[in-house]
């Protein structure tokens, strides 16, 4: 099941961006801070030009809905993480044209992860006769398809990891801790507890240590009734640190990407890993 | 001893005299000319410098079935944040149903965080939410022990009417 699950990461299509003119992509909640016994949220997961607009397609995920016959795309995997680090269920999952949709029940006190994150996802890039071609596969089953006489050779090694927070009571901590792979988020302010009034701090780590100078893009939802995207561009410090003046209640999108083409173990020609996320900020 | 003597010697050794003292809260909920009414829920605490001190209060739906009500405590967004999420509700002498349009007393001395309220500069809280209304949040400075009597005030704007606190030592 493991293997099965891994070979499916494996062989998944462009499901999530991986290039910065791309779509973006983001899973957008009903609600992120829940009372009530058993509160339930539901989430709707999209790539498109605006921030939580449906306006293109939807991200599919493994186990939310049935994708069309006809389709050969492979659905990215969707983890849902609840407050004791066991895995829960998407319920009532559809697939649409604009958007995919899932609820999920929030059974237990504390802090959810919903993650839809593929690692060590490998591509291969080149130009033949001056066609673009593009393969996925394992590393040795891209080099084994890239012919001999291909120009522009490309072998991209990417992660990519996309996060939603929702907290049912009190906020907990147990998933918050970082995997060690691609880029994360390591909350010094507990993603449930952002106000429009208080600065939020935050890490991002590559594969588990801080990085510097990371660039990170924030927008404010709701860019359609505006005249400008209101786009920030914040860069990490040397602890990987970075703090995030709100100025607005609402619904924010951040999205981290880091690319590097050079110190790489041969026959790979760049690393990317992108890390994107929704939060929810309060009024004081 | 003769009861007149020893009463003003309790006054005189201070834990008595607390005891004595008197802070009446009224909070006036104002009738709203709205196409749907439901009564708002209202949290009433304590804070100070370092932060949520005490619940006093907090008036929700505590009929409506498997605990319903509780689902738009959330709604009481700075006393959710401040105690309402780390509580496990409902709780004895805090949990109270929503009360009608008009002016509620309450005896705050008698309550139990009252008696063993340290001296110290406090303000009153009081945050409302509506159903399909909105939201609003006063707030009542004032010192523990009362000293001298005081008489003091806050004007809501829509969600809350008067909240006044009468202090007597």
């Amino acid at each position: 099941m493991k293997l099965l699950k891994r070979l499916s990461v494996l062989a998944v299509a462009a499901t999530l961006p991986l290039t910065a003119d791309a779509h973006r992509a983001w899973m957008v909640p009903s609600s992120t801070v829940l009372s009530g016994e058993a509160p339930w949220v539901t989430v709707d997961a999209a790539a498109g030009n605006g921030i939580f607009y449906f306006d293109h397609f939807p991200i599919m995920l493994e186990g939310v809905g049935t994708p069309p016959a006809n389709s050969n795309r492979q659905p990215a995997p969707l983890t849902i993480t609840a407050p004791d680090g066991s895995e829960a269920e998407p319920q009532n999952g559809h697939l649409g044209r604009l958007r995919s949709s899932f609820d999920l029940q929030l059974e237990q006190k504390g802090t959810y992860k919903i993650a839809i994150a593929n690692s060590g996802r490998v591509m291969g890039m080149y130009e033949l006769n001056g066609e673009r071609k593009r393969v996925m596969g394992s590393l040795d089953e891209i080099v084994k398809q890239i012919p001999a006489d291909a120009e522009k050779v490309n072998i991209i090694r990417s992660d990519s990891r996309m996060e939603l927070f929702v907290t049912s009571g009190n906020p907990t901590e147990e998933v918050l801790k970082a995997t060690g792979q691609g880029l994360e988020l390591q909350p010094v302010t507990h993603p449930n507890d952002l106000y429009a009034d208080e600065a939020a701090e935050f890490v991002f780590l590559l594969d588990g240590q801080p990085a510097p100078g990371l660039e990170i893009a924030l927008i404010p939802a709701g860019s359609r009734y505006r005249d400008s995207e209101q786009a920030r561009e914040l860069t990490t410090d040397a602890d990987g640190k970075v703090s995030i003046e709100w100025g607005q209640a609402g619904l924010f999108w951040l999205e981290a990407e880091y690319k590097q083409t050079e110190g790489l173990e041969a026959p790979v020609t760049q690393r990317r890993a992108s890390y994107s996320t929704t939060f929810e900020v309060l009024a004081p | 001893m003769k009861p007149h003597l020893a009463f003003a010697l309790s006054a005189l050794l201070g834990s008595s005299a607390l005891q004595a003292a008197e802070a009446q809260l009224t909070v006036q909920i104002p009738r709203l000319d709205v196409a749907e009414y439901h009564r708002p829920y209202v949290a009433i605490w304590l804070e100070n410098d370092a932060g949520h001190v005490a619940d006093l209060t907090v008036w929700y739906d505590t009929e409506l079935r498997d605990d319903e009500g509780e689902k738009w405590l959330k709604d009481l967004r700075q006393w959710w944040r401040r105690s309402g999420r780390g509580l496990d509700l409902p709780i004895d002498g805090i949990s109270a149903a929503t009360r009608p349009p008009g002016s509620h007393d309450l005896a705050l001395q008698d309550l139990p965080a009252f008696k063993e309220l340290a001296p110290g500069d406090y303000e009153l809280v009081v945050e409302a939410a509506r159903e399909v209304g909105g939201r609003e949040l006063l707030k009542v400075p004032f010192s523990w022990p009362v000293t001298s009597a005081a008489d003091l005030q806050a004007q809501g704007s829509r969600e809350l009417g008067q909240v006044r606190l009468q202090l007597t030592p």
